[in-house]
């Protein structure tokens, strides 16, 4: 086997429902804390969401907000974030040497939905129709935004993996420092989706946009109530170094990456597949020449869909039913669904177990679904296992894309 | 509209466009872009915004008669001399 260079996450940058940094989002998973909330969006009215309110305006002016997408805000809210909480300062690098990887669900609804929102005002004149329209809707925009912000001038684009996208950021940004094509990688998901109202019309149309008189309890994973997903918007990007990069600068190391794996179930347009599942569970687990026992926590993609929860929790016995030390979480359950961003705030979520020894619980399981019972998982309250030394995050999204991503406590 | 409408009508809508710069000290007779950053895509920003609030349709070969704010007034007061002010923030 191709030996290739270890890589490293260095620092983090972050906007949830439940706070714009990792402190803040871990205080609420470990507290329990919702961050769901009523919403109201044209032509849906009022439903539920998860809303970032981080300053927009501490990285970028008032018009380049004006110009720029949502997403681009976020993505650009986070890769600053992301190399402050890393120590790099870009005016001393090459910036040649800087990538940006953003996984996004789907990007251009909102915009395209402002539009003919627009001209409709107009009587469908397309003379009203905007020039921003097509450089605020190319599938790059967040990534090059980000890059026009910060003045970066490497390989910078995003990656359409629907939900599962968040981890590709992550993944493809490994994958670019091993190849030695950046020195700097910064990695993850952004979503803007809840200012789209076609992805809430989805949802409902399909039977599967969560519904609670408690915003708060509307995201529910495992219970035997639960009906459906909360969307809400989000961002998290992190900046990859190789390990021996991340060293000779001293810099802080908060986990390395030590396998991934991304597969298709070439199945269904939205049902996710057990096996699918299960073979990326293990792909992932192979990559990084790892046994099922070795994962101390295995952070779960479930939304709170009913048949989507029952089949991933299956893939989970499949490969850690017998497994006594793999605990199992979920963070949808206090956050919603963040699309394109899941995948990567969740996997933050649960890198400061590493340093507070914590598993945070999965909330809102009143009535845990039988079909969901899977063994370790945490419910509703902290728990701390024996060991915690590993972490496994899987993402999964529509026409049958799975990730998983291996990441372990540093040990250097 | 009186000219000096025309003049705050521009302001306003540069002001939508350009929310980071300080407008108070603009004059009349040099170049917008000399003064404030302003570059193409505000400027179809504008022209659209004319068109958005007033109705007025700039063909693209007028566009240089809008290069400063007395170009705006001269070019516009005919087209503008029936319509009411409608300022969105300034006001």
């Amino acid at each position: 086997m191709v030996s290739l260079p270890r890589v490293v996450i260095t620092g983090v940058g972050l906007t949830s429902p439940l706070g714009d940094d990792l402190a803040s989002l871990r205080g609420a998973l470990l507290a329990g804390r919702s961050g769901v909330e009523r919403y109201e969006i044209r032509h849906v009215g009022q439903t539920l969401a998860g809303v970032c309110r981080f300053d927009g305006l501490k990285y970028q002016k008032k018009k380049e907000a004006r110009r720029g997408t949502r997403a681009g805000a976020i993505a650009i809210w986070c890769a600053n974030e992301a190399l402050r909480d890393a120590g790099i300062d870009l005016a001393a690098r090459a910036r040649e040497r800087v990538g940006v990887y953003i996984g996004t669900t789907e990007h251009g609804n909102v915009e395209t939905e402002n539009q003919i929102h627009e001209v409709a005002q107009f009587g469908f004149d397309l003379s009203f129709w905007s020039h921003h329209h097509n450089p605020r809707t190319v599938a790059n925009n967040p990534a090059g935004e980000v890059t026009l912000n910060l003045c970066i001038t490497g390989p910078a684009y995003c990656l359409g993996g629907a939900c599962a996208a968040g981890n590709l950021g992550l993944i493809h940004g490994m994958q670019m420092l091993q190849l030695g094509l950046v020195d700097v990688a910064l990695g993850g998901g952004v979503s803007e989706s809840i200012h789209t109202f076609g992805i809430f019309a989805s949802f409902k149309a399909q039977g599967a946009l969560a519904q609670h008189a408690d915003p708060t309890k509307a995201s529910r994973p495992f219970d035997k109530d639960r009906n459906g997903i909360v969307v809400s918007e989000g961002g998290c990007l992190y900046t990859l170094e190789r390990l021996s990069d991340a060293q000779a600068r001293g810099a802080r190391i908060l986990a390395e990456i030590e396998g991934y794996h991304v597969n298709s179930d070439a199945a269904d347009f939205v049902l996710p597949q057990v096996a699918g599942q299960e073979a990326c569970i293990r792909g992932a687990l192979a990559h990084a020449c790892l046994s099922a026992e070795e994962i101390h926590l295995v952070s779960t993609h479930a939304t709170s869909t009913p048949q989507g929860d029952e089949i991933e929790c299956e893939a989970v016995r499949r490969v850690f039913g017998n497994s006594a030390g793999t605990f199992v979480n979920n963070t949808k359950s206090f956050i919603g669904h963040a699309m394109g961003a899941a995948g990567a705030i969740e996997l933050a979520g649960n890198l400061p177990s590493f340093s507070d020894g914590l598993v945070h619980p999965t909330i809102n399981v009143e009535h845990l679904d039988p079909a969901c019972e899977v063994r370790n998982l945490t419910l509703n309250e902290p728990t701390r296992p024996a060991r915690l030394d590993r972490v496994l995050n899987m993402s999964f999204g529509m026409l049958g894309i799975n990730s998983a991503v291996v990441v372990r406590r540093p040990t250097h | 509209m009186t000219n000096d409408e025309i003049v705050l009508a521009i302001k306003d809508i540069i002001a939508s466009i350009a929310p980071d710069e300080d407008l108070s000290g603009l004059v009349l007779d040099v170049k917008l872009r000399e003064q404030i950053e302003l570059d193409s895509m505000d400027f179809l920003d504008i022209v659209m915004e004319l068109r958005k609030r007033y109705g007025v349709q700039v063909p693209e070969a007028d566009y240089p008669n809008l290069a400063t704010l007395q170009g705006c007034v001269d070019y516009l007061a005919p087209k503008l001399a029936s319509k009411q002010l409608a300022t969105s923030k300034m006001a």
